[in-house]
Formats: structure tokens, sequence, C-alpha cells
């Protein structure tokens, strides 16, 4: 460069998208959002009604409540439904959060890896407990076991 | 005969003129300031019928001719003079300072998310990289017309209200999506798109859906209303943003 002369910037780099993603996957994400909401509204509030209300309400929870429920079925893919949709829901949710929050792509990276983490331990963890559940646990004091355990 | 003006300036009187002023956020990486943004404040008379862009020429004019800005029409068309006023998005050559209570300081900043290069002159080259990025030009297909392309006066009021954005980014820089990292595509793209999509005219509306169904695309509104809060023109823009969400719905399934 001649003496003198004032020392410019490089030409900046033209502004470009960082990659184009061009999948139904955003699409299909914010349907299931407002999908899985109206159905986890039935879910949650029928859950509380028949806990809370039903009978002697809240007082009538103790462990036999509990696993007396999840001897049937139906109880089972209730709250199965309920776990994985409030889990996907919400795991979603925090997702669109840290991509709107998050400035750092590695801030970004940590904060999804962790919440994937998360996902998965309560989503494993809750499915075993709904499935592999023992209501009748052997030498029990058989006063806290469920009606199911002595027919 | 030369033309005589019948009433002098005195009548200039009449409009109720006051003291106004305006806290300007200067950057300017050659001052001694150098790459820190520093707030200047200027007091100036102004009348009541003066505007921000008013105000912003009396200073640059008469009190410290570096302050720099953008205007060029300044009646409210060309979309140039967009700045935060008072926290808010405003053109300003559309804000009379008597409708900003001038009784305070005014603030006057660059509008936020795009990088300032001086004082309130902000690179808009990202916001205009969207903008061509949906292809803002009518696609057609088949064989052209021998002539007119012939439309109703209801598929032209399908889609007249997004034909209104002067591309003045007070809308894009207004949303809060847009100020994190600037790779959302932004409301002034999607309403420009929009416009487009819904023109019985134009065969490109696949294109742009594929373009806008991207992973910075319509999806990343969060329907906060900013935009249509910020738009000059009265765009309704988070309306359009979910019109165009509701084509790629309807597209899906």
């Amino acid at each position: 460069m001649a003496a003198g002369t004032p020392d410019l910037a490089a030409p900046r780099e033209a502004y470009r998208r960082k990659k184009s993603t061009r999948t139904n996957y955003e699409l299909y994400g914010w349907v299931f959002m407002r999908a899985s909401g109206v159905v986890l509204l039935v879910l949650i509030f029928g859950h509380l009604f028949v806990n809370l209300m039903v009978g002697d309400g809240v007082h009538a929870i103790d462990f036999a409540f509990v696993g007396g429920k999840w001897t049937s079925p139906f109880w089972q893919v209730w709250d199965l439904l309920m776990l994985w949709l409030a889990m996907i829901h919400g795991t979603n949710g925090v997702r669109t959060i840290i991509n709107d929050y998050a400035e750092r792509d590695t801030t970004r990276l940590v904060l999804k890896l962790a919440l994937y983490l998360a996902f998965t331990i309560v989503v494993v963890a809750g499915t075993l407990v709904i499935f592999t559940f023992s209501p009748c646990p052997v030498g029990a004091d058989p006063s806290l076991l469920p009606s199911v355990c002595f027919s | 005969m030369t033309a005589t003006l019948e009433n002098p300036a005195t009548e200039v009187g009449t409009v109720p003129s006051f003291e106004v002023t305006l806290r300007v956020r200067r950057y300017s990486p050659e001052s001694e300031h150098g790459e820190e943004s520093t707030w200047d404040e200027f007091t100036v008379t102004a009348h009541g019928t003066d505007r921000v862009l008013d105000a912003l020429h009396k200073i640059k004019w008469e009190h410290d001719g570096s302050l720099t800005f953008r205007r060029s029409c300044a009646h409210g068309v060309c979309g140039s003079d967009a700045m935060r006023i008072n926290g808010r998005n405003r053109l300003a050559c559309k804000t009379l300072l008597k409708d900003v209570n001038p009784d305070k300081p005014i603030t006057v900043e660059p509008i936020k998310g795009l990088p300032v290069i001086k004082d309130l002159v902000v690179d808009m080259e990202p916001f205009f990289a969207s903008y061509r990025e949906i292809m803002p030009f009518l696609i057609t297909s088949g064989n052209e017309p021998s002539k007119e392309r012939i439309q109703s006066a209801e598929q032209r009021e399908r889609f007249d209200d997004t034909t209104k954005c002067i591309l003045c980014a007070a809308c894009t820089s207004s949303c809060p999506v847009f100020w994190t990292d600037g790779q959302y595509f932004g409301p002034a793209a999607i309403v420009n798109a929009h416009r487009f999509i819904f023109d019985s005219r134009d065969d490109g509306a696949t294109q742009r859906l594929e373009i806008l169904n991207d992973k910075e695309g319509v999806w990343r509104c969060r329907t906060t209303f900013n935009c249509t809060e910020a738009c000059p023109r009265g765009i309704e823009i988070t309306k359009a943003i979910q019109e165009v969400k509701r084509a790629m719905i309807r597209r899906a399934f």
C-alpha cells in the first residue's frame, strides 16, 4: 500500500443466511404445539378432576389409590399420553425459547443438549414406572395395598 | 413585474413555538469516542407543526453538521428515515414533535438489530437480502398473454394491504426474534411475499412458501405484534404472516 493512503477496511462478506433448511420440521412442530395443547387440556383437567374431586377427593390419594389406578390399562394409557405429550410439548417450547434468546451457537448447542438429556431421562424413567409398576409388593403392609391385590 | 410576498414572515408567530430537547444516539468510529456510542442532547426551537425530522434538520443545519441520518422524500413515502423515537420505531417524517411529549427530552436512536454505520444510519443489507430471497417480482408460467393480465377488484383486494410496504425496516427492526441473531427473514420479507403469494396473476406461490417454510421463516413469528404497531403504513403485518402460515398448513395437509 502506498504511503499516505488511508487504511480501508476490507469489503465485508456478503450477508448470508447460515443455512437453509426447507423441510416441514418447523411446520409440524408448530401444528403439534397447537394440537397437543388442546389434548393436554383435556388430559390434565381430567387427571385433576379424577384425583382431587371425585369421591373423597384429595384425601383418597395414597399408595393404594395410585397403584390401583395403574392396574387399569385405561389409566396407564392416559398417564402415558399425558407424560409424552407434556414432555414433547414442553421441550419443544423450551427449544423455541433457546432459539429465540441464545445469541451464540455454542450457548445454543449446550442448552439444547442439556434440554434433550433432561427430556430423555424423564420420559424413559416415567414410561418405565408406568409399565413396570408393581401394585402389590411382596411383604408390604396389607392395609396399604389396593384391593386388586386380594382378589 | 415580480411577485411580492403579501404577508411577510411575521405570520409565523401564529403557530405556537416551543423549546424541545432531543437526545440523539451518536456513533462515529472515526471520532474520539471510537467504537463507543454516546448520547448528545440538542435543544432547538420548534413549532407545533414540526416533525421530528424538522428538528433533526435544524440540529444538522444549525447546531452540529456531523449528525448523520437518512432521509429522502421527507413525506413518509420513501421509507428512508425509520428510527427509534422514544423507544418505538417510527418514521421521523411522519411523527409530530407534539405527539411524542416534547416536555421531556425525546430520544432518537437508530433502528435495532441492524449494524450501525454512523449515528442514525444502519446497514440495510441484511434486510434487503431477506427481501431478495423471497423473489419480490411477478413469476408466471405458460405463454405470455397478448394483452393485460386481467384481475377482478376482489382478487386485487385480497393482497391490497401488503402492497403498501415502503421497505423502511421499521417492522423487521422492531421484532425481538430478529434482534437475537438477525437470521429470521423478518416481517417485511414475509409481507412482500404475501403480496405475491395471494396475487391471482402470480404462479410462484409454491416457491415462495417453500422459501418461507425455512427454519428462519414464518415459524419463528411469535405474534408479539411489534411489527404491526411499528408499521408507519398501518399494514396488518401479523395478520399477513398468519395468512402465510395458514397457506403453508393447507399445502402440507
